[in-house]
């Protein structure tokens, strides 16, 4: 099969299972949601790893640093707040 | 280690196969306040897969900068999650989101000024022309996406954390100008994919795409941003879907596909309760011009407005039973989350059944009033959505509004000529008894009145909600002893 066009259907399967999973997060975890999809849409991490780890001169060395800079803050940043978010949320029991 | 490297590099959709399984089984455990913390692991653990195999891809050379790079950077991450306040969260939002920017357009462009085609689509079964066409096109719309993004996030930062207005700037002829902006990355957008080597182009899309950003993120007002943080998350998954198609990276392109869904879902809920055009907001229009006027009505009030004293309303909530808790955004400007607290800690005591009425747009993103209440220890189970909270508010007793007017305006319901009309809100009108906490009479941001303080069931207490409400808990404490 041509790679792109399985790379399109690859794209929709996961919309639609997206919108299937997500759809049924309820309200009260939406700010955690977001912050937790920040972090899983910063992946492209690995490309700028990639790129770092094949770049072929000064200037591309500089752009790839920085990309590999914001992406990684993302990633961690992205998970701990989100962990540390979901950890406030207790209920009646765990309070007392 | 040579090994290890072949079948990485070999494998490597299989590997993000795994990543993407992971994160959407943490999106499941997401949907439960219960298991969501572990759902993020699984998550953070499926992004761990990821990086892994992409370290041991056989293309990379040298390792010493990526270490250190990912080190300091992972540190600096660490350290600013745990740092950063909890009323900050949507400003943290918008720099990830610029940083998700910042990486795909930065590394689409260290791509493509290498001159070589990324290992995938060189191994396309097409001639050179086909397949340098295809980068240099997909290359020219990650540049596109990812600059807007980045520039656009910066002035929603600046915004939220008020460095420059949160009235709307708007251009003149603005969609005249983003309309000739969009024409002219066209059009370098075409000239790159067909003279790759001309970096003139690269640049014409650049500085075209950070204006464009630049100008659409100004002419938002700052009460509309728990849409734009929405439409953020769609940015940053097709920042990464875009990405992905660069280089034929079947991870990336799943989960842009999976973030997207998520950024177009919160828009969607994020539109509706404020509103507001789903379609317009996806084509920028997101803040309405009629929405930033406002109109005084002072005599809309006069004489029909019954006020009270926080001793009076503490004798009103020592009667009560049912006691429902409206906050507005103006509750964590006041920073009165803790008096709060106070309060339902010295009710639910007494036995009476207290709950937290919230309204979608209640914050400045999506459900940032449940994390800044789940911050004060308020256990999630008190915290109610509208729908739960309008089959509950008709058997409420007491409705305490702290902080909030439009998603209370009743005029929501019928009134065809404001601009509420449509929008859901909550039913407070309908509880035995409403106290509206509340500095003055002055219109929300809809700039209309509000009949429900002149409901004969309203008393409205004058005052800042963290003094108000520390008022009330001092009269209880009193009446109680």
């Amino acid at each position: 099969m041509d790679p792109i066009i399985a790379a399109i259907i690859l794209f929709v399967l996961a919309l639609i299972i997206g919108f299937e999973v997500i759809t049924k997060v309820p309200p009260i975890l939406h700010t955690p949601l977001v912050v937790a999809s920040h972090a899983m849409a910063s992946i492209m991490v690995v490309s700028a790893i990639e790129v770092t780890g094949t770049a072929d001169s000064i200037l591309t060395t500089v752009l790839a640093v920085i990309a590999l800079v914001m992406g990684t803050v993302n990633v961690v940043g992205g998970y701990f707040i989100a962990d540390r978010m979901l950890a406030m949320f207790k209920d009646d029991k765990k309070k007392k | 280690m040579e090994f290890l490297k072949e079948i990485a590099t070999q494998y490597q959709t299989v590997f993000y196969l795994f990543t993407v399984l992971f994160f959407i089984f943490g999106l499941k455990l997401l949907t439960s306040a219960k298991t969501a913390r572990k759902g993020n692991w699984l998550s953070a653990f499926g992004m761990t897969i990821a990086v892994v195999a992409t370290l041991l891809y056989k293309g990379i050379v040298s390792y010493e900068i990526i270490a250190i790079v990912m080190i300091i950077a992972s540190v600096v991450g660490v350290v600013s999650a745990y740092v950063v306040d909890m009323r900050a969260i949507p400003q943290f939002v918008a720099v990830l989101n610029a940083f998700g920017g910042g990486v795909s357009a930065l590394v689409a462009i260290v791509e493509f000024l290498k001159g070589k085609l990324p290992p995938n689509v060189e191994k396309l079964p097409f001639d050179e022309v086909t397949k340098s066409m295809y980068f240099h096109g997909a290359v020219a719309i990650d540049m596109f996406v990812g600059t807007i993004t980045f520039w656009g996030s910066l002035v929603a930062f600046a915004k939220l954390q008020k460095l420059i207005t949160e009235r709307p700037i708007v251009l003149p002829a603005k969609n005249l100008v983003n309309f000739l902006l969009l024409v002219g990355i066209v059009v370098f957008g075409v000239l790159l994919t067909l003279e790759p080597s001309n970096l003139t182009y690269m640049f014409g899309i650049l500085i075209l795409s950070s204006l464009l950003g630049l100008s659409l993120t100004l002419a938002v007002g700052g009460a509309d941003m728990p849409v734009v943080i929405s439409l953020f998350i769609s940015y940053a998954g097709l920042s990464a879907g875009t990405l992905g198609f660069v280089f034929l990276n079947h991870g990336l392109i799943m989960v842009g596909a999976l973030v997207g869904a998520s950024g177009l879902i919160l828009t969607r809920i994020m539109a509706k309760s404020m509103n507001r055009d789903f379609y317009g907001i996806l084509l920028g229009n997101i803040t309405p011009p009629e929405m930033s006027k406002v109109q005084d009505d002072k005599s809309f009030y006069q004489g029909r407005v019954k006020s009270t004293t926080p001793d009076e309303v503490a004798m009103i909530l020592d009667n009560a039973n049912t006691i429902a808790i409206v906050p507005g955004y103006g509750l964590a400007v006041a920073q009165a989350q803790g008096v709060v607290r106070d309060l339902y800690n010295e009710l639910t005591k007494d036995g009476k059944e207290v709950y937290f009425a919230i309204h979608p747009v209640a914050g400045r993103m999506p459900g940032h009033m449940n994390v800044l209440l789940a911050e004060v220890d308020i256990p999630y189970d008190k915290l109610k959505t509208l729908e739960e909270s309008n089959e509950l508010l008709p058997d409420t007793d007491v409705a305490i509004v702290v902080g909030a007017n439009d998603v209370v305006n009743p005029l929501a319901r019928d009134a065809k000529d404001t601009p509420i009309y449509g929008m859901p809100i909550l039913d407070v009108d309908k509880a035995k008894t409403v106290i509206v906490i509340k500095r003055s009479l002055a219109p929300g941001f809809a700039g209309i009145p509000n009949p429900l303080f002149i409901n004969d069931n309203t008393l409205m207490l004058f005052a800042d909600a963290k003094p108000g409400l520390s008022e009330i808990v001092r009269e209880y404490k009193e009446l109680k002893s």
